[in-house]
C-alpha cells in the first residue's frame, strides 16, 4: 500500500462538489467588513465528490482501534466501549439540550448529573464528586486547588509542598506546579513501591499533601498504602488519588477506604467513553465531606423529587464553562447502569486476572523485572534470550505486522527496554492467546531472522517513520509542508 | 559496552565533569547516557550567570524516547554554555564526551571530591 495524497494535492482548480445556491444578503454591504477581510485567499482543495469521499473513506481503512484489533497499550486501559452507550446519546433528546434552558424543562439531564455523581462516591468511597472537569489532567487541577483552598481556609499558609513518588504519571507533578505549589519527589524501593522511610524524610508542616496512584505505575498494589495515607493525615496533608489506574480496583477496594481525601476519574478510562483525539473527555474530581463544600461551581442538588443548579459561597469557583462535557458524562452513566453492581464489581477482578495470565505465559520468552503478580498491566523488560539484541521497538513494531497494535515501550522509565501490556477485562481468552502465539513467535523470529524483526513492520501504510526528523520540524499543516520544500 | 574515558569525574545520573582549569570545569553526559537516550533532539540549557547548587536541575536533554533532567554535580556559577548544542543536539550521539553542555566556575571544590572516577562509574554501567 502507498502513502495516500494529501487532499490537497488532489486538487484541480475550479473542479466542484456541489453548486450552492447563489447567496444575497442585502441588509449587508461588503464594505462593512472591511476590517474582517482575509488579505490572502483561502486555500481550500477543490475536489469532486467522489474524489472527496474516496479520499477520507481510503484514510479511513488505515486507521487501527480497538474495533480493528487487540489494542494493549498499558497504561491507557483500552477497553471495548459498548455500543449501547453510543444508541444512548443518539436515540435519546441529550444531545439537543442547551444549558441555558430552564431547569424545569432538563429534570432528566440533571438527574444523570447526579445519580452519576453518586455512582462514582458509591464506587469510590469518597462522598461528593464534581463532574465539572473536561478531562483527567483538569481533574488533577481541580482536585489540587481544592487541596489548597482546604488548607488556605484554614489559615494554614506554610503548606506549599506536594510529595509525588518518581514513578508517578507526568501529569502529577505538571498539576501541581500549574497549580503554584512545589513538587517534593520520593524514590521507590527495590519493589517498585513508595519507600515509607523516604517518604517520613520529608514529611514537614510545609506539606500541603501526597499524590499517588495505586496500583502504581508499574501495575504494583501500593501494600503499605494504610500506613502510607496516615504518616501523610498524621503530618496534616492530604492524600489525593490519581484514578488513571482505578479499573482494576473495581470492585476490590475504595479509594476512600485506603485512606484518600481527594481524587480524580478518567471517565475514558474506567468508564468506557471515547479516548484519544484531544477529547472529548471527562475528569470527576471527587472529595472525602469535609471538603465538598470547596467543590467547583455550579454544583447539581437535589430537594425531594427537584434537582436544581446552585453555585455556592465557599467553591474554589467556576472551572468551565457548564457541567463538563454531558455526552461523556451520559455515555459513563450508562456503562454503569448497563452493567450493574454486580458486574461493576467483576472488572478489577477479570482485568488483573487477564495480565497475570499474560505474564505467566511470557515468562519464558521475555525478561520480568518485577517479583510477585501484577495488577492490571504487566511491565516487561525485553526479550530474555536475546542474542542479537533486539530492542523492544523493534518487537513493538513487528507486532503490527500481526495485526495488533503495540503495547507501551520506554515506559515505565525505570526499566531500560519496558513493554508494558494491559489486556483489560474486556477481551476473550482466544485474542488473548492468540496475543502470547504472537509474541512467543516474535521471540523466536529474534533468534532466527533478526533483520526482519529490524525492518518491521512490512505490512503497514509506512513503515518506520524518522522519529528524530519529526521530533526537529514541526510541520503540522500543508501550509507548513508548503514552506518546508521551499525552503529545502 | 560504552566508552568512559579516564580522567574525568563522574556521577551516578550519569553526567561527566571536567576540570580545566583550579576553579572551571566542563559538564556533559557520559557516552552510556546517549546511548541509552537514543536519538537527541532537544537540549534545553541555563542562562549564563545562572547559580547552581550541587544536586540541582540544570537543563534536560529530551530524545525520541524520553526527557531527561540534568542535574549538576557542583555549586558555582554558569560561565560559559554550548550553543552548538541547541542547533545540532545530535552531536551528543555522536560523540558525547566532547559535547559539552556548560562551563561552570565552581564555588565549592570540595564536593568533586565524592564524584566517581572511571573506574567506579563502569562498574556501574
Amino acid at each position: 500500500m502507498s502513502y495516500d495524497k494529501l487532499i490537497f494535492e488532489l486538487s484541480k482548480e475550479g473542479r466542484r462538489a456541489y453548486s450552492l445556491k447563489k447567496a444575497s444578503y442585502p441588509q449587508y454591504d461588503i464594505n462593512d467588513l472591511a476590517s474582517n477581510l482575509r488579505t490572502i485567499e483561502l486555500n481550500l482543495p477543490e475536489v469532486s465528490e467522489l474524489d472527496c469521499v474516496r479520499h477520507y473513506t481510503n484514510i479511513s481503512k488505515k486507521n487501527f482501534g480497538v474495533e480493528n484489533g487487540f489494542y494493549p497499550l498499558g497504561s491507557c486501559t483500552m477497553k471495548y466501549n459498548p455500543k449501547i452507550n453510543e444508541d444512548i446519546v443518539k436515540t435519546t433528546n441529550f444531545a439537543k439540550l442547551h444549558p441555558y434552558q430552564p431547569v424545569n424543562t432538563v429534570q432528566g439531564a440533571l438527574k444523570v448529573y447526579y445519580e452519576l455523581q453518586k455512582s462514582l462516591s458509591e464506587i469510590s468511597g469518597l462522598e461528593e464528586f464534581s463532574l465539572n472537569p473536561y478531562a483527567g489532567a483538569h481533574g488533577e487541577l481541580i482536585g489540587l486547588m481544592v487541596m489548597k483552598e482546604y488548607h488556605l481556609s484554614r489559615k494554614d499558609f506554610k503548606r506549599n509542598k506536594v510529595i509525588i513518588p518518581d514513578s508517578a504519571h507526568g501529569t502529577n507533578p505538571a498539576s501541581t506546579v500549574v497549580c503554584g505549589m512545589e513538587v517534593v519527589e520520593i524514590k521507590s524501593n527495590a519493589k517498585g513501591m513508595v519507600d515509607v522511610e523516604s517518604l517520613k524524610s520529608v514529611l514537614s508542616d510545609e506539606i500541603a499533601g501526597m499524590m499517588l496512584t495505586n496500583p502504581n505505575t508499574l501495575g504494583i498494589f501500593e501494600s503499605d498504602i494504610c500506613e502510607i495515607t496516615k504518616l501523610v493525615h498524621d503530618a496534616g496533608g492530604l492524600m489525593y488519588y490519581d484514578g488513571a489506574n482505578l479499573n482494576a480496583m473495581l470492585g476490590k477496594v475504595k479509594p476512600g477506604e485506603m485512606g484518600f481525601d481527594i481524587m480524580h476519574i478518567n471517565l475514558h478510562k474506567t468508564f468506557s467513553t471515547p479516548h484519544g483525539g484531544g477529547g472529548p473527555g471527562d475528569g470527576p474530581v471527587g472529595v472525602k465531606d469535609f471538603l465538598k463544600k470547596f467543590l467547583p461551581n455550579p454544583q447539581v442538588k437535589k430537594l425531594d423529587d427537584y434537582y436544581y443548579i446552585a453555585n455556592e459561597a465557599d467553591a474554589i469557583g467556576r472551572i468551565s464553562s457548564f457541567f463538563g462535557n454531558f455526552l461523556v458524562e451520559l455515555r459513563a452513566y450508562s456503562y454503569i447502569l448497563n452493567l450493574g453492581k454486580e458486574n461493576l464489581m467483576q472488572v478489577g477482578g477479570f482485568a488483573t486476572l487477564n495480565a497475570n495470565y499474560v505474564r505467566e505465559c511470557l515468562r519464558e520468552d521475555y525478561i520480568l523485572p518485577i517479583k510477585g503478580y501484577c495488577m492490571h498491566e504487566v511491565v516487561f523488560d525485553g526479550l530474555l534470550d536475546n542474542p542479537n539484541d533486539i530492542k523492544t521497538l523493534d518487537v513493538a513494531k513487528r507486532l503490527l505486522d500481526y495485526g495488533m497494535h503495540a503495547p507501551t515501550i520506554y515506559f515505565p522509565l525505570l526499566f531500560h527496554q519496558a513493554i508494558m501490556i494491559e489486556p483489560t477485562e474486556t477481551e476473550s481468552l482466544q485474542t488473548i492467546d492468540e496475543f502470547i502465539q504472537v509474541m512467543k513467535q516474535i521471540a523466536k523470529e529474534a533468534k532466527e531472522d533478526p533483520e526482519l524483526l529490524r525492518s518491521a513492520p512490512l505490512s503497514t501504510p509506512i513503515s518506520r517513520s524518522d522519529e528524530v526528523f519529526a521530533a526537529k520540524h514541526m510541520i503540522f499543516s500543508y501550509r507548513d509542508y508548503l514552506e518546508y520544500i521551499s525552503n529545502k | 559496552m560504552s566508552k568512559v574515558i579516564d580522567g574525568l569525574m563522574y556521577q551516578e545520573s550519569h553526567e561527566w565533569l571536567k576540570k580545566v582549569s583550579d576553579d572551571e570545569v566542563l559538564i556533559g553526559i557520559t557516552e552510556f547516557a546517549a546511548k541509552e537516550l537514543g536519538s537527541v533532539v532537544f537540549v534545553d540549557l541555563p542562562e549564563v550567570g545562572d547559580e547552581l547548587t550541587a544536586g540541582s536541575d540544570f537543563g534536560a536533554v529530551e530524545s525520541v524516547k524520553a526527557a531527561s533532567d540534568l542535574t549538576s554535580p557542583v555549586s558555582g556559577e554558569v560561565i560559559e554554555i554550548n550553543e552548538d548544542l541547541v542547533g545540532e543536539p545530535e552531536l551528543v550521539n555522536e560523540d558525547a564526551f566532547n559535547a559539552w553542555f556548560i562551563k561552570v566556575k565552581i564555588s565549592n571544590p570540595e564536593e568533586l571530591d565524592v564524584l566517581l572516577s572511571a573506574e567506579q562509574y563502569k562498574k556501574l554501567i
